[in-house]
């Protein structure tokens, strides 16, 4: 494929509002995890909860698209001036010629389930202020952030739970390759809910304390919460040397089993050799992996013996969910950028929590960051249904 | 001017109100027979094994009839066919159950409940019901999911792949949300689309973005269904299909685009 560089990009996530705070995190080795406090639930867990989601209701032009999640979604576009940089590309391309591909697991989802606590006691009904369009539906949060960017090109919503905003990257590198449109808006946004929260418990796929992905003692996931972005144009001759570029994309299905993963992560290693194959790319050429790594059982050994299977046990990898926890629909978005400041400053971050490593699991993993110049990183991630995506980003020069 | 995207129609499947497959499909859309809806019935499904049969929802079923229908029409083999689904409210029986419990004291949720609430459920099925390895999508553009959905196919056409099944499916809500979000009953259509013309192709289209008013349809209560159900919207593209003549149709996008698609017929 021909690379698409990241000219802007952008994360809100526990670790804090945009890149710098991220940065500043993954520096220090920082889990931004913590005992869940949120809402009414009482589940004994730990959360990355982004503070101060609720303080920042949209502008009253922006109003039928009020819900937590375009909150979220708002909060994350203002960081790193990533809005500015949108309207200065619009005003060169046109609001036609730029895309908006995001992923989300579960919308405004949060709403919907306290507007049901308030349905009329005689009728049922739910609340007047129930809004489906702009909170509810799964596309809610790549409508109001077309809206909130002035954008009138394609877009849509990807949602296939935890690869989703992965696979945007594929599709509008599919859309600006095919000359639909010129540069594209992708991301994730996904915030927390109850039905997330509940569900992961009731699949006692939830960890008691912070996540320990790779960890021998791992006993799952933490939920977590984030807004990424990034705005992909393709890349030029001018293109500087430090810019970073998405080289590959793959894509995959496990035609397994609709909430675990294929034991030997049969899925998982077809999408990361076609990302290769995309990239052209050997296993050689990856300097470091940001896994999957939910922390599950089943999740960390399958992707364990895919990453041996494709790329040998040496490359050096890490879980990046310790610090930010698995924020579901936005993961392949968050990570994506974590993948960019990787390349940017020469930074593999270890991963946190984990304090014995796996003997079982065939891998590199990293626990203490490591300094070193990077060419190219891959990105895995993996979802309910069988949908494996993984990404290979790298430096232009 | 979006650049043209061009494949062909291999085979349809469909299942909606009054219209029990692709062929009784055929018929209303090409004016030979009366449109007479009826509540859509969706058959139990053969592919899955018991165990999974048991877990889906009518959403699940109705995507997998109408894909398994087209697979079957085009000989074509499901397993090695990329996918794209493509729906506005994935299983929304099953999301007023979470919601519902969510609100009640107990708050337990089924393992079963969850994993059904994705809005790539249907995708995740369908790969345990045909073996299929191959990427799928599944995407959402509230009332513009199907051409977000055929605009999706007809990019990995052009980009990455042969042949691409897309499946646009919708089902009604129960009250609360139904009132909401009032979509009166199930629809689901399949295109097995390629990027080459095969012996059997029905029809050679090619789609740009425009802004065109969308197409209605002349009888009322098709045009209703259209004009209801988000997966319908394809019925102007649809109708084209059952004709013999070449024809340009527009089926509703995101405002202000909409997808105008020119329609030859291969026969």
């Amino acid at each position: 494929m021909k690379p698409l560089a990241l000219t802007a990009f952008t994360a809100t996530s526990c670790l804090g509002r945009g890149l710098a705070a991220t940065r500043a995190a993954l520096d220090a080795g920082r889990t931004a995890l913590a005992p869940c406090a949120f809402e009414t639930v009482t589940l004994d867990t730990h959360v990355g909860e982004v503070p101060g989601v609720d303080d920042e209701p949209l502008p009253a032009e922006l109003g039928e698209f009020e819900c937590r999640n375009n909150r979220l979604a708002r909060l994350g576009l203002r960081q790193d001036d990533f809005d500015e940089a949108v309207r200065a590309l619009t005003h060169r391309l046109g609001p036609e010629r730029i895309g908006v591909w995001l992923g989300t697991s579960t919308s405004g989802i949060l709403d919907s389930e306290l507007a049901y606590r308030q349905r009329d006691p005689a009728t049922g009904a739910l609340p007047a202020s129930f809004r489906y369009r702009g909170a509810h539906n799964t596309y809610s949060v790549a409508g109001f952030v077309r809206r909130a960017l002035g954008l009138e090109g394609p877009a849509a919503v990807i949602s296939s739970a935890c690869s989703s905003s992965a696979k945007v990257f594929a599709s509008a590198r599919r859309a600006i390759a095919a000359g639909l449109i010129d540069a594209a808006v992708v991301g994730g946004v996904d915030s927390l809910c109850l039905t997330t929260l509940y569900g992961f418990h009731s699949l006692q796929l939830v960890a008691q304390g912070p996540c320990r992905p790779f960890d021998a003692a791992r006993d799952g996931l933490s939920i977590g919460e984030a807004a990424a972005f990034a705005l992909l144009e393709r890349a030029a001759d001018d293109t500087p040397a430090q810019a970073v570029l998405l080289l590959g994309t793959g894509e995959s299905s496990d035609a397994w089993h609709m909430s675990a993963p294929h034991p030997e992560g049969r899925g998982a290693a077809a999408a990361m050799s076609q990302a290769l194959a995309a990239a052209r790319l050997t296993p050689g050429d990856i300097d470091y992996i940001n896994f999957h790594g939910t922390g599950t059982p089943s999740n960390d050994a399958a992707e364990a013996r895919a990453v041996a299977a494709v790329l040998g046990s040496r490359t050096p990898g890490s879980s990046t969910k310790g610090a930010t926890g698995h924020t579901l629909g936005a993961a392949g978005g968050l990570e994506a950028v974590i993948c960019a400041l990787a390349l940017r400053h020469g930074l593999m971050p270890g991963g946190v929590n984990t304090s014995v490593i796996d003997p079982a699991l065939p891998v590199n993993y990293l626990r203490e960051n490591r300094r070193a110049p990077l060419k190219a990183v891959m990105s895995n991630s993996f979802g309910f249904g069988g949908s494996n995506c993984s990404l290979i980003f790298g430096r232009a020069g | 001017m979006s650049t043209p995207l061009t494949a062909w129609v291999e085979s349809v499947g469909l299942l909606g109100p009054g219209l029990s497959d692709w062929q009784a499909a055929v018929e209303v859309l090409a004016g030979r027979a009366p449109y007479a809806p009826q509540p859509t019935v969706i058959p139990p499904l053969q592919c899955l094994p018991a165990a999974e049969r048991r877990r889906t929802g009518k959403v699940v079923r109705l995507a997998l009839t109408v894909g398994l229908e087209a697979v079957v029409r085009a000989g074509a083999d499901a397993a090695t066919l990329p996918a794209v689904f493509a729906s506005s409210g994935g299983d929304g029986e099953n999301c007023h159950e979470i919601c519902q419990v969510l609100a009640s004291a107990e708050r337990q949720i089924s393992p079963t409940r969850f994993h059904n609430s994705v809005h790539n459920a249907a995708s995740g099925y369908w790969g345990i019901a045909t073996g299929a390895t191959p990427a799928s999508n599944a995407l959402c553009a509230y009332d513009a999911s199907f051409a977000a959905g055929l605009l999706e196919s007809l990019v990995q056409l052009r980009i990455d792949e042969t042949a691409v099944l897309l499946i646009a499916y919708d089902a009604d809500y129960p009250e609360p949300i139904r009132s909401a979000r009032p979509i009166p009953d199930a629809f689901g259509v399949a295109l097995l689309l390629t990027s080459a013309a095969g012996a059997g192709s029905l029809a050679r289209i090619t789609a740009r973005l425009s802004v065109t008013p969308a197409d209605v349809l002349r009888d009322a209560r098709l045009e209703a269904l259209r004009a209801q159900v988000p997966a319908a919207r394809s019925l102007p593209l649809l109708q084209a299909l059952t004709g013999a003549e070449p024809r340009a149709v527009v089926v509703d996008y995101l405002e202000p685009q909409r997808l105008e698609i020119e329609v030859s017929p291969c026969h």
